[in-house]
């Protein structure tokens, strides 16, 4: 997969825009298990990654990971900032700077053990991971576009039912149940707009 | 919001909202005065509830002491902020900077309270968290 400045500045800003279009509804899900701020928090993030354009796109795509992991740390003020932005950091850290999808299997579950190291939680849990785990396994085996897309939407569905054990929704115990996970919903938004801005980019 | 140069651990409070935290800094120094070196921080970077990465790493170098420098915070995102900040310190100031698992507002008070008598680290950390257990 070889991105162009052009397809790089695609990407940010479908990432950005799906967070800043949906901030209402991210807040919504948040105030229902969580502290509400879930939804202006990314949204305060992507704005200051947008606010590194047009120079965050000259930089290679490790680079350019790397620097929005780097802002959405520093920028967001909740958990969801350290915990999406060691994602983006260290995905940034395992790509060359024209990486196979291979790389691109490898470099992401390396994130993904990073963000549960920086969480202290794993898969089950009602939190983001619970969409990014399943969601590498369907990269991982192969999966196309559609099916990555399908499984993002799935596995943030699922975190309905779940009980959560982390962050403050687990201060509701049972009461957690029955509302989906504002950190799954963001990271599958984020994946269906990098997925649909890449494709985009791989048939044009 | 700091201060003092004593060799003392110095204590950084991290609250999602700047009044606790700053209420939080006062009690301790009613308790220890100037003896050990303090600061605080807390909100997003709006000024909103919160708390961010760029404030905890100016808490922190406002009461570096070569004795380290022990966090007390409230909730989540407070803790995986202040342990995103200690490891965006440099390498020889990593190891000595520690986030305790206590109350913010008594683990502060007693986390001082350990320090200005001049004990170790380890010794404030483990006296700020023996309060919660």
């Amino acid at each position: 997969m070889s991105l162009d400045r052009e397809a790089r500045e695609k990407l940010v800003r479908a990432l950005a825009e799906s967070m800043i279009g949906h901030a209402d509804e991210l807040t919504s899900l948040d105030q229902a298990i969580g502290d509400g701020d879930h939804g202006l928090n990314m949204k305060r993030g992507f704005e200051a990654v947008l606010a590194t354009l047009p120079g965050l796109a000259d930089k290679s795509l490790p680079e350019m990971l790397k620097a929005i992991g780097m802002t959405l740390v520093m920028k967001v003020g909740g958990a969801s900032g350290p915990l999406v932005g060691t994602f983006f950091m260290e995905l940034g850290k395992g790509l060359p700077e024209q990486p196979a999808r291979t790389d691109l299997v490898a470099a992401a579950e390396k994130a993904i053990d990073a963000v549960k190291m920086r969480g202290r939680s794993e898969a089950g849990q009602k939190t983001l991971l619970d969409v990014l785990v399943p969601v590498h396994a369907v990269f991982a085996g192969g999966g196309d576009a559609r099916a990555i897309e399908a499984e993002a939407a799935q596995a943030a569905d699922r975190t309905t039912p779940m009980l959560a054990i982390r962050g403050r929704a687990s201060f509701l115990g049972e009461r957690s149940i029955g509302h989906m996970d504002p950190g799954s919903r963001s990271a599958s938004l984020l994946i269906s707009a990098a997925v649909a801005a890449l494709e985009f980019e791989a048939t044009s | 919001m700091s201060n003092s140069s004593s060799g003392n651990v110095g204590i950084v409070i991290v609250s999602h909202s700047s009044k606790i935290a700053e209420g939080a800094a006062d009690m301790v120094r009613q308790m220890v005065g100037n003896a050990v070196p303090l600061a605080w921080t807390g909100g997003d970077t709006d000024g909103g509830l919160g708390t961010n990465v760029a404030g905890i790493l100016e808490a922190i170098e406002a009461a570096w002491s070569t004795a380290g420098v022990a966090i007390l915070v409230d909730l989540g995102g407070a803790e995986t902020n202040s342990e995103m900040a200690v490891e965006m310190l440099a390498e020889d100031r990593r190891a000595r900077v520690v986030v305790c698992n206590a109350p913010v507002v008594e683990g502060a008070v007693i986390a001082a309270t350990e320090s200005s008598g001049g004990s170790s680290l380890a010794a404030v950390k483990r006296s700020a968290e023996e309060f919660y257990a």
